[in-house]
C-alpha cells in the first residue's frame, strides 16, 4: 500500500526475551541486512527478561513495513524472542502534544 | 531517544496487556441516491456506490493496524437511514434491502453494517412504518445488518406510538430469532437523541446532515483505565479525574492518527473520533471494574451513579482537549453482557435494572445489551423503553435501549450470544403491568427548556 507517506520514517524496534548470548547481535545483524538503520538503542534486563527497545530508521529499508515485521517475527520465532516493529507515529501522538 | 523507556512501554502494555483497540473505523455513506423506480435497480446500485466507496476499506485498514501495531477490531460501514434515504417500499422489499446490505458487508469483509433505520421521534412515514415492520425478518435473514429506530428527541417529545410498537417489533425480532437466544434484538437499538456520527453498532446510522462520505474512528479502552486506577489505589476524586483524563488523552489521540491515516489513504473525509469506553469480555476490559476500583465492592452498590458520573465526564474532558474532532457518543457504555465486571455484579445480587436505569442517566448511552425473560410482555418491554427515553429527552442527551428478550429463557438463566456481544445472566423485570398506560397512544410532548430545576 501507501509506502510514500513521508512521516512514517521512524520505527520503533522492541525485543523481548530470556536474557542470552547474542540477542543484539541478531537482530543488529537481521536490522543491517534489511537496511534499517539503528538511530538510538537501549538495553536492559528486568527479572531475566532481556528488553530492547531500538529507534529504527526506515527511510532505506530493503521492504515495506509489513514484511519487515513478518521477517522479524519469524527470527523472533526462530530465537524464542518477541520482537515488534511498528511506526513511531503512534507513540508520537500519545506522548508528544 | 526521542521517547523514554517508560513511554515506550507504556503504549505497548496497552496495547498488549490492557486491551486498548481501535474498536471500529466505520465509514459512513450517503444512499439517497440510490434510490431507482425498481427494487432491483436500487439493489444494484447500493451494490454499485458502496463498493464504489469502501471497495478499499477493510484492507486500508488492516495496513494501518499492522504498521501502528495497534489491532482494529472491526471495520463497519454506516448509511443513511434507509427508510429516509430509500422511500416508498413495502416491508418485503425492505426485507430485500437487508438482505442486499448484509451480502454487501459479506462481500466486503465488514463485519457490520448500520443504519437500517428509521427516524420517527416526532411521527412516521409510510416508509418508517414499512421499514419498522421488515425488522424482525430482516434480522433474522441477516447477520451482518443493524437496525435503529429514533422515537424520542428533546425537541419532539416521545412518540409513543412508536414506543408502544417496538416492545412488539423487539419480542418478534427475540422470537424469529429464538433459536440464537434472540440474537436479532441484540441488532436492534432505540434510540432518543441519536447522534448522527455515531460509528459504534447497532446504533451507527450515517445522519441527513452528514457529508457525502466521510470516516468516522471508535476508540475504546476500559482496561487502560482500569490499570491506570490500579497504580493509585488511595487517589482524591480530583486526582482520580485527572488520571482518567490524561488516559483518555491519549487513548484518543491514536484514534485520531488512525483516522487521519484511514481517510488520507482512502481519499475520503475525517469525521470523528468516538472515545467511547466499550467494554469486552476480555479480563480487565470492564467499565463495572473502573468503578469497582474507586472504591466500590460491586458495581450496582450506592455510589456506582457517581462514580460513573466522574468517569463519564473525565473521559469526555479528555478526548475533548486530544481532538477537535472529538463526537459520536464519547463517553462510558455500559453493556452488560460485553462487561464481566457487569455481569458478576448481577449474579452476586448487586445490580438490577432500576441500578442500570439510573446509571444511564449519567452515562454515554443507555440499557444495552441486556437480556430479560423472554415471557415479558411486549407492553413491559416499551414501558421500559419509555422510562429510558424520558431519562434522555429531559437531560438531553443520548439515551438507548437495546434489550434482548430471550426465548424461552428466565430469570437466573445465563445466555451465550459469542463474539462482542457476550454472555449474560437474564435480568429481572418489573412484575406489574404498564399495559394500560401503553395503549393510550400518541405523544409525551417535548419538555419546558427554562425552569430547570
Amino acid at each position: 500500500m501507501n509506502n510514500t507517506n513521508q512521516q512514517r520514517k521512524q520505527g520503533i524496534v522492541t525485543v523481548v526475551g530470556i536474557d542470552r548470548i547474542g540477542i543484539i547481535a541478531t537482530v543488529s545483524a537481521a536490522l543491517a541486512e534489511y537496511k534499517l538503520n539503528i538511530v538510538d538503542i537501549r538495553q536492559t534486563v528486568m527479572n531475566e527478561f532481556f528488553t530492547m527497545i531500538m529507534v529504527v530508521d526506515l527511510a532505506q529499508a530493503a521492504h515495506t513495513l509489513k514484511d519487515l515485521q513478518s521477517k522479524l517475527a519469524e527470527i523472533g520465532t526462530e530465537q524464542n524472542l518477541q520482537i515488534t516493529l511498528q511506526s513511531e507515529e503512534i507513540f508520537h501522538v500519545m506522548h508528544r502534544i | 531517544m526521542s521517547y523514554s523507556n517508560q513511554e515506550i512501554l507504556e503504549t505497548l502494555a496497552m496495547i498488549q496487556m490492557e486491551n486498548l483497540d481501535i474498536r471500529t473505523v466505520t465509514m459512513g455513506i450517503h444512499i439517497a441516491d440510490c434510490r431507482r423506480d425498481s427494487l432491483q435497480a436500487t439493489l444494484d446500485e447500493l451494490t454499485k456506490k458502496i463498493t464504489r466507496y469502501a471497495g478499499r476499506h477493510v484492507q486500508t485498514c488492516q495496513t494501518i493496524e499492522q504498521e501502528l501495531g495497534i489491532p482494529i477490531v472491526n471495520k463497519r460501514l454506516s448509511i443513511t437511514p434507509v427508510a429516509l434515504a430509500l422511500p416508498g417500499f413495502s416491508s418485503e422489499e425492505y426485507v430485500q434491502i437487508a438482505v442486499r446490505l448484509d451480502q454487501i458487508a459479506k462481500d466486503l469483509g465488514v463485519d457490520f453494517v448500520g443504519g437500517f433505520s428509521a427516524l420517527v421521534h416526532k411521527g412516521f412515514t409510510n416508509a418508517d412504518h414499512a421499514l419498522i415492520q421488515a425488522l424482525p425478518e430482516a434480522l433474522s435473514v441477516t447477520e451482518r445488518v443493524c437496525a435503529s429506530v429514533s422515537v424520542a428527541s428533546t425537541r419532539a417529545g416521545i412518540n409513543m406510538d412508536a414506543v408502544e410498537l417496538m416492545g412488539r417489533i423487539i419480542r418478534e425480532t427475540a422470537e424469529k430469532t429464538g433459536e440464537r437466544f434472540g440474537i436479532g434484538a441484540a441488532k436492534l437499538v432505540v434510540f432518543c437523541n441519536p447522534v448522527e456520527d455515531n460509528p459504534f453498532m447497532a446504533g451507527a446510522f450515517h445522519g441527513p446532515s452528514e457529508p457525502e462520505v466521510v470516516v468516522h474512528v471508535g476508540v475504546s479502552g476500559p482496561g487502560v483505565v482500569l490499570a491506570a486506577l490500579k497504580n493509585h489505589p488511595d487517589a482524591t476524586f480530583d486526582e482520580i479525574s485527572e488520571i482518567i483524563k490524561r488516559t483518555a488523552f491519549k487513548i484518543t489521540r491514536a484514534g485520531h492518527l488512525v483516522g487521519r491515516i484511514a481517510a488520507e489513504r482512502l481519499q475520503v473525509p475525517f469525521g470523528i473520533v468516538d472515545l467511547s469506553l466499550a467494554p469486552t469480555n476480555a479480563i480487565g476490559d470492564s467499565v463495572a471494574e473502573i468503578l469497582e476500583c474507586m472504591g466500590l465492592e460491586h458495581c450496582g452498590a450506592h455510589g456506582t451513579t457517581a462514580a460513573l458520573a466522574l468517569l463519564n465526564d473525565a473521559v469526555k474532558k479528555g478526548g475533548a482537549m486530544a481532538t477537535t474532532s472529538a463526537g459520536g457518543l464519547s463517553g462510558a457504555f455500559i453493556p452488560v453482557s460485553e462487561d464481566n465486571g457487569m455481569i458478576a455484579a448481577i449474579e452476586a445480587g448487586a445490580l438490577s435494572l432500576a441500578k442500570l436505569e439510573a446509571m444511564t442517566a449519567v452515562c454515554s448511552v443507555g440499557l444495552d445489551m441486556i437480556a430479560v425473560p423472554g415471557s415479558t410482555p411486549a407492553e413491559t418491554l416499551s414501558a421500559l423503553i419509555a422510562d429510558e427515553m424520558a431519562i434522555g429527552m429531559i437531560n438531553k442527551k443520548t439515551t438507548a435501549v437495546r434489550v434482548i428478550p430471550v426465548p424461552g429463557a428466565s430469570v437466573g438463566d445465563h445466555v451465550e450470544f459469542g463474539g462482542l456481544l457476550g454472555r449474560t445472566p437474564i435480568l429481572e423485570v418489573s412484575p406489574f403491568s404498564s399495559a394500560k398506560f401503553m395503549q393510550r397512544g400518541g405523544r409525551i410532548p417535548a419538555p419546558i427548556q427554562s425552569l430547570t430545576n
